[in-house]
């Protein structure tokens, strides 16, 4: 019984499953809104497992996990940024600029695909570095918050990719580019005809080693700890000799590195070209996946999972329920709210736990 | 007898600890009831519970009588009862009157009305003696002043229980002997007041009864007038407690660290540090005394580079360091226990294993190649948290947010200490701490002196300065008005030179 209770009471643990009753009564509160406009809740969920694959097709589950691989880079991005202090709103742009680099590598050069591959996916990291570095030199130098520079670089490179697409690689619409070549793609046979023809790609597993390799920064290494330090407290951190403002601009580029990387596995592994006059949605969904993953690289691959599932099960869900695809925006919705609003759910959690575990002599509460 | 407040019989569990461990306290109306305990005694949670801050775990809380249930701050403000925090809670951006009424703010049409609220805190202020005015920026005013805003804040809510929570710990002498006087006005308008305080001198000079409490149990609640500050420090702590620390005569070395017309400005771009120059030898305390804001504070992050030096040396082990950085004038020799401790002592938001190497964490043993090693930061941590006894829930787990404030300070204490660097700045070491903490502090700045390192002490204590150094140099107005040997001087002299005169002519040294 204590175990239990432990889980209503201690905040570390209530902090670890207010995620998780958030998503529930996401899932309640989207049930009772079609109880009242009249669908059957039990129908509609059990499409959206369809459609994401949970049983029935299994390339719908690939194009659940094409779905995450991107938010998973997107999600890490503001989180890293987030552990150490910043607040990266930018990744939208960070991973335009990425995307649109790849792209252009993608058509321009003609190299064995051993080569090129690697060489558009490392220089989408790289753009998206360049992207992020701006802001945070900007703070670092000028104390300019870099939330609104964030903002201003998303527009910039919004009308950036504007420009250069129909001037530098045009394709048969004006709107978008030309398609990349197949030697930089992330797609692969083995892959597709694994899930039978889903667009899932090599960007799965770069996203899991991305996890890996951030979640060991940020745990393991000295670097990680100078970070985290410099977020938290910057005074401390200079009065313990590091250098603060090095450090804004590195946790910058690294963020953007992951945005970038957002960028390559979602146009060399999903769209193949890029389009113009569109910010990438996963830019800003990366921030909803970072609260609900507490900024935890183990906790982004869950929370990114989610939202990649119910992003790939919605559009057969409203095809054959007829229940509005909206409504998975609306469950998204309050699952962001009740994880955000985690202090009500703690209190409750705390009364929960009076109710169930009164002790003797409580004559207090 | 009726008592205005009881609490009887309080329990409260905090992860790994119990900090309130069936405590009684009871309060007669009209006195000064002080709480006395050792650093996470458990004071503060006791008070927060009776301010609605903290559910007990059991007990009754009665107040006038009547038993309540204060399940929030807003019960306890209905009940009269006014906290003024260990740590303040005001916004800095806003005015006295704008914190005053915050949260209650009475409207006049759809806007706050400001203006009565201001006269009505002029009135109250007036009334205590506490000379505020009600339309000054809190980020302008000074420790003291804005500690008296937490007062009004209290008085304007019609307070009529006040609690205060270690409030002398910030303040200069001068500020204790006004606040002590605030108090008593207080009691003569028929206030009940609670005091924490670690300053057994404070306690005799103002309160009327004193409970103590140890390890989160209630010892005893004893009469002040009858009973000696040794009993009650010795109710406190289980044992007798030295007050003067034994030392032995300084085996002087050589200068580590120089001071040569130095010159600092302030936030304000205002010369502070006026052509300042002196010499510690290694195997000496030299105490820096003088009034707060009297240039102390940029001479200190000058010397430990926080500050940029406007002119002149300073050479620490036989180098020219001003231009140096941090983390250079760290490796060659320089340790500094900071004046705040939650602005640049800690990061609060860490555990404490990862505090304790807040500026080693680089080196062998604690990591090799960039890569931490878990296993030896523990052992460093559980190793200082043993010999300091910091006392907190979960060890070196302990997130240090969730500390009392004293073991935040004997943290930070810990590891510069057993860094043992050549040069040691120490500030405000003892702020906080309780009498038997304070003895082994003080204790270990001498071993570290015998151990032939130089220790640059800046004290607003008087007593602290007198007991632990050997020379000590007086600050006042950005300069050093004199330097005269501990042996041989006495609070009037240093009184005086505090004041700005040429003081110390019968021991004057010349360095
Ligand atoms: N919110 C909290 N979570 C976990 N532990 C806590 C919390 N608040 C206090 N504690 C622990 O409870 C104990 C008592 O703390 P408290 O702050 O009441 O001490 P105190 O007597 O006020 O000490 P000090 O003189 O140092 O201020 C300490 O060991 C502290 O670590
Ligand atoms: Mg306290």
């Amino acid at each position: 019984m204590k175990k239990i209770s432990k889980y209503f009471t201690n905040e570390d643990y209530q902090k670890k499953i207010i995620p998780f009753l958030s998503v529930l009564l996401g899932f309640i509160m989207g049930a009772l809104i079609m109880l009242f406009s009249g669908y059957n809740p039990l129908e509609a969920y059990s499409a959206l497992l369809k459609g994401a694959g949970f049983y029935g097709s299994i390339k719908r589950f690939g194009d659940t996990l094409l779905n995450m691989t991107t938010l998973i880079f997107t999600g890490l991005s503001v989180a890293f940024a987030f552990r150490t202090g910043l607040f990266n709103i930018g990744a939208a742009g960070q991973m335009l600029m990425g995307g649109f680099i790849a792209v252009y590598i993608g058509i321009i050069f003609d190299l064995p695909r051993i080569i090129h591959l690697p060489f558009a996916v490392i220089s989408a990291g790289l753009a998206g570095a360049l992207w992020a570095s701006i802001p945070g030199i900007l703070k670092a130098k000028f104390k300019v918050h870099e939330v609104v520079t964030t903002i201003m670089m998303n527009w910039i490179a919004y009308w950036s990719v504007y420009y250069f697409v129909p001037n530098y690689i045009p394709g048969n619409f004006d709107t978008e580019s030309a398609v990349i070549k197949e030697s930089a793609s992330l797609r692969t046979d083995w892959l597709s005809s694994l899930f039978k023809g889903s667009y899932v790609n090599l960007g799965l597993f770069l996203s899991i080693i991305a996890v890996i390799i951030i979640w060991w920064i940020l745990e393991k290494t000295t670097f990680g700890y100078e970070l985290k330090a410099v977020g938290f407290n910057p005074n401390s951190a200079e009065y313990a000799g590091m250098k603060v403002n090095r450090n804004i601009v590195f946790s910058m580029m690294i963020s953007g590195t992951l945005a970038g990387l957002a960028g390559a596995v979602y146009y060399l592994g999903y769209t193949n070209n890029i389009k113009i006059g569109e910010l990438p949605t996963q830019g800003f969904d990366g921030i909803a996946v970072a609260l609900l993953g507490l900024n935890n690289p183990i906790g982004i691959v869950f929370s990114s999972f989610l939202f990649g599932f119910m992003n790939a099960g919605k559009l057969f869900m409203s095809a054959s329920t007829e229940v509005p695809k909206e409504l998975i925006e609306i469950i998204i919705a309050v699952i962001i709210f009740f994880a955000a609003a985690n202090l009500m759910i703690k209190g409750f959690l705390s009364k929960i736990n009076k109710v169930i575990y009164r002790k003797e002599g409580e004559k207090n509460v | 007898m009726d008592y205005v407040i009881e609490m009887l019989n309080i329990r409260k569990e905090f992860p790994g600890i119990v900090a309130n461990d069936n405590i009684t306290l009871r309060v007669i109306p009209g006195e000064i009831h002080a709480l006395l305990g050792e650093n996470g005694a458990g004071k503060s949670t006791l008070m927060s519970i009776l301010f609605g801050l903290y559910k007990p775990d059991k007990g009754i809380i009665k107040v006038r009588g009547k038993e309540v249930n204060i399940s929030n701050p807003n019960i306890a403000t209905e009940l009269g009862i006014g906290m003024v925090h260990q740590h303040f809670k005001l916004i800095h951006n806003f005015t006295v009157t704008e914190n005053i009424i915050l949260g209650m703010e009475k409207t006049k049409g759809l806007s706050i009305d400001i203006k009565s609220a201001a006269k009505r805190i002029k009135e109250l202020s007036n009334l205590y003696g506490l000379k505020v005015d009600p339309y000054a920026k809190i980020e302008d005013i000074s420790v003291g002043m804005q500690q008296r805003v937490e007062i009004l804040k209290m008085l304007y809510r019609n307070a009529d229980i006040l609690i205060f929570d270690e409030p002398t710990a910030v303040l200069t002498p001068q500020e204790v002997e006004e606040l002590m006087n605030i108090m008593r006005r207080l009691i003569d308008e028929g206030k009940s007041i609670i005091l924490i305080t670690h300053k057994l001198k404070e306690i005799k000079a103002i309160a009327n009864r004193c409970t103590i409490i140890r390890k989160g149990k209630g010892i005893a609640t004893v009469d002040v007038a009858s009973t000696s500050t040794e009993k009650m420090a010795e109710l406190m702590v289980g044992h007798e407690v030295n007050f003067k620390v034994k030392k032995g005569e300084p085996k002087l070395g050589d200068v580590l660290l120089k001071v040569d017309k130095l010159n600092v400005k302030d936030n304000r771009d205002i010369t502070a540090v006026k052509d300042v120059s002196f010499e510690v030898r290694g195997g000496e305390i030299l105490g820096i005394a003088g009034v707060d804001g009297n240039g102390q504070t940029e001479l200190i992050e000058a010397i430990t580079g926080l500050r940029k030096v406007e002119s002149g040396k300073i050479i620490l082990n036989g180098e020219e360091v001003q231009d140096w950085s941090i983390r250079k004038r760290n490796e060659l020799g320089l340790g500094h226990i900071p004046e705040d401790r939650h602005k640049h002592g800690l990061v609060l938001d860490f555990l404490l294993e990862d505090n304790m190497i807040l500026e080693n964490y680089y080196k062998s043993p604690f990591s090799s190649k960039g890569i931490l090693n878990r296993e030896e930061i523990r052992k460093y941590s559980d190793r200082l948290i043993k010999e300091f006894d910091v006392r907190c829930g979960k060890g070196s787990k302990t997130i240090v947010r969730s500390m009392s404030g004293g073991n935040q300070q004997k943290a930070i204490i810990a590891r510069e200490i057993d860094r043992s660097p050549q040069v040691l700045v120490v500030s405000q070491p003892t702020r906080g701490l309780d009498v038997g903490a304070i003895e082994y502090i003080h204790k270990r700045l001498i071993e570290e002196r015998d151990k032939g390192k130089a220790i640059l002490l800046f004290s607003l204590e008087l007593d602290e300065i007198l007991n632990v150094s050997d020379r000590i140099a007086v600050m006042y107005e950005g300069n050093i008005v004199g330097i005269v040997d501990a042996k041989s001087t006495d609070e009037n002299e240093l009184g005086l030179m505090m004041a700005g005169s040429k003081g110390g002519n019968k021991n004057e040294k010349n360095i």
